[in-house]
């Protein structure tokens, strides 16, 4: 059996590499500066916790990460995966997963022992959730970390549609203006009734700030949020037909896949605009990009798409569309909040508490 | 109105244009050539009762002094820093200007700006279309908006409104004005230069007057410093321009969200490569919806002027 080489840790209470040291805390009483040591949690043998990845760590979490854990390594074995996993799968009881890297039927029925997933996003449509659940495998995602960042940036797509920030921008630079005097003339935000597809975390957030411009929300939700004075929507056709906006920022299953479909598209109308943060086959893209072209909405906002990173070129054109690559959530705090979240469900796991933010069935 | 005479200085608002033609007698300043224009104003002075004018060509000295049957200048804009007020004041003449119609859209714009900087949106859909997006993978981190202390110069209605919708976001407010505002519970900054050293986000939003000419200059803008923003959308004369170019090239800035210039439309290229600003062609209150409101209120203040009724929106 080829074992995965691993540095032998001896069994000594404190030792050099499960040291942990915390800077005093604000609240500190004490005028000395004082180091906290901490012991890092082991498992039986006084070693790290060991946690299965499927692809490569971000080298910006390595270091944090190998100081609490072991990583198993698939890809640096002789071995095909699957055999590789299999020869492992006794001491294999979580799984690291960098998204949008999948973790499907074939990979987790070579895990036996397999108890939690701990993914680096908010969607988790790339994880097969119908075998986790069936074999009571917990599962956590990005919970609220990057929540404000993308909130921000589903404001700002749409406001940038609306008034054409980046077409002027364009506009500028490309040296223009002397020449063509102004800009075509952008469109309101104010008054405007946004409807929101999915009001969890992210689609709550974006609802407060957009709130603040005077606009008017609405959504459609898996379930409703009473505690929320907005209108609810059991179908999203009949939102978007009520709605000059609509945002989404839902989860992809299933049942979402193309929720945005030519007749949520038709019943949003000729000034109706779309902005999609969430995952791109919540539309129907070959039908978005007709609806564009031949003007049956008014704009899209886009950030994520059905073929990543493809990108229909005919957007290219469109002066009412603004495109991203998929960065919604790539701020300095989003990475450190989720780093901070992978090393904080891991330890909470191997520890035996409650995990942190657990995807509720 | 038919026999009236108004001198229209700029021609940037067409439903404006075609009702004022349609009421009243129509002088277009642009028709005549630059050298000229003066010739073409006095040849007309005896019908022309009022101006209508905007940021762009406004009713200096000159032309104030070439209408001797001048009544009422009325500014599609709010600022009226391009006329000379003092002249209205010594010969009677009335000014209006166009408020509250604009805030809401001015304000919208300097987050939108806000945002667009510090997360970089047009420099990401300029990547995407240009082809460059080739691989999934490329993790180059932006500037988080959400929570970054917002500190507004001038807490006027639009700093005000600007003040609300950066507060959805969970921005603290800061803020300096030329005095301290009973009504709030912003902090208050005796000075800009406290104030930048104190705000990531820095939103220009007061009027421009002699006061507040390059009111921000280098020692401001290093106080904001190399992860700063600033946000200009009032005059581009508030900004000290080509200190504001030489501290985004250094590093000593860290981004600027610009919608006006010191000699708009003309632009210094030395900002057209930069990645860290957003540049707009002076849209600040460009949207169909109220460039008709601010036309409205300028043809009602005319209206009221000429029916000798009160002035909708004066400034004097």
């Amino acid at each position: 059996m080829h074992h995965h080489h691993l540095p032998l840790i001896s069994n000594v209470p404190l030792l050099p590499s499960s040291l942990i040291l915390c800077p005093p805390s604000p609240n500190s009483r004490s005028p000395r500066r004082r180091i906290t040591l901490v012991r890092a949690s082991m498992d039986g043998n006084g070693e790290l916790p060991l946690v299965l990845l499927v692809r490569p760590l971000f080298p910006a979490f390595e270091d944090s990460l190998r100081q609490h854990f072991r990583f198993l390594l698939p890809w640096e074995s002789t071995l095909p995966t699957h055999e590789f996993l299999s020869a492992n799968a006794r001491s294999i009881r979580a799984l690291l997963c960098f998204g949008p890297s999948p973790v499907d039927g074939s990979t987790l029925s070579c895990l036996p022992g397999l108890q939690c997933v701990v993914a680096t996003s908010a969607g988790v449509d790339h994880i097969d959730m119908d075998e986790c659940r069936r074999r009571g495998i917990l599962v956590t995602n990005a919970g609220d970390v990057f929540s404000d960042d993308a909130a921000d940036y589903a404001v700002g797509l749409l406001i940038d549609v609306l008034r054409r920030i980046s077409a002027s921008d364009r506009f500028v630079r490309s040296g223009l203006w002397p020449i063509r005097g102004h800009y075509p003339l952008g469109f309101k935000l104010g008054g405007k009734r946004v409807g929101i597809i999915g009001l969890g975390s992210i689609g709550s957030r974006v609802a407060k700030r957009l709130e603040a411009f005077g606009c008017t929300i609405l959504y459609h939700s898996r379930t409703t949020r009473p505690s929320l004075a907005y209108k609810y929507f059991s179908n999203v056709c009949d939102l978007a037909a009520e709605s000059d906006v609509l945002i989404v920022t839902c989860a992809l299953t299933r049942e979402t896949h193309h929720l945005i479909n030519k007749d949520v598209l038709l019943a949003l109308g000729k000034d109706g605009v779309v902005i999609n943060i969430g995952r791109g086959a919540l539309i129907d893209e070959k039908e978005l990009v007709r609806c564009l072209r031949e003007g049956v909405i008014g704009g899209a906002g886009l950030d994520v798409f059905e073929n990543e990173p493809n990108v229909p070129k005919e957007l290219f054109a469109m002066d009412n569309v603004v495109l991203s690559h998929h960065r919604a959530i790539f701020t300095p705090e989003s990475f450190s909040g989720l780093l901070q979240l992978v090393i904080d469900n891991l330890k909470a796991f191997f520890d035996g508490r409650p995990l942190l933010s657990p995807i509720s069935a | 109105m038919e026999t009236l005479g108004v001198l229209f200085t700029f021609p940037r608002n067409s439903y404006l244009e075609s009702e004022l033609d349609r009421r009243c007698n129509l002088f277009r300043l642009w028709e005549a050539p630059p050298e000229s224009r003066l010739d073409f104003i006095r040849s007309h002075a005896n019908s022309i009762r009022a101006v209508v004018c905007n940021p762009i060509v406004g009713a200096d000295a000159d032309i104030i002094d070439a209408l001797p049957k001048l009544e009422i200048i009325s500014t599609c804009s709010v600022g009226v820093d391009k006329i000379d007020l003092d002249k209205c004041r010594q010969r009677g003449i009335r000014v209006t200007n166009t408020p509250d119609v604009l805030t809401d859209e001015t304000a919208d714009l300097a987050i939108v700006l806000a945002i667009s900087v510090m997360r970089r949106i047009p420099e990401a859909d300029w990547y995407v279309r240009c082809g460059s997006w080739k691989a999934i993978g490329d993790y180059k981190l932006t500037t988080k908006f959400s929570g970054k202390t917002v500190g507004i110069l001038g807490l006027g209605r639009i700093g005000t409104a600007i003040a609300k919708r950066a507060e959805a976001f969970d921005c603290p407010i800061i803020y300096h004005s030329r005095s301290e505002k009973p009504n709030t519970t912003y902090k208050y900054y005796p000075n800009v230069l406290e104030l930048a050293a104190n705000c990531q986000v820095l939103i220009v939003s007061c009027s421009l007057t002699p006061e507040t000419h390059h009111i921000v200059n280098r020692e401001v803008m290093d106080a904001l410093g190399p992860n700063g923003v600033l946000i200009n959308i009032g005059r581009g004369l508030h900004v000290d321009e080509s200190e504001l170019i030489k501290a985004l090239v250094e590093g000593r800035l860290g981004g600027a969200g610009i919608d006006v210039f010191e000699q708009a439309p003309h632009v210094p290229e030395e900002l057209f490569g930069l990645e860290n600003v957003v540049l707009l062609p002076h849209v600040g209150s460009n949207t169909v919806q109220t460039r008709k409101a601010m036309a409205d209120l300028v043809l009602g203040n005319l209206e009221a002027h000429f029916t000798n009724k009160p002035l909708l929106t004066p400034v004097m």
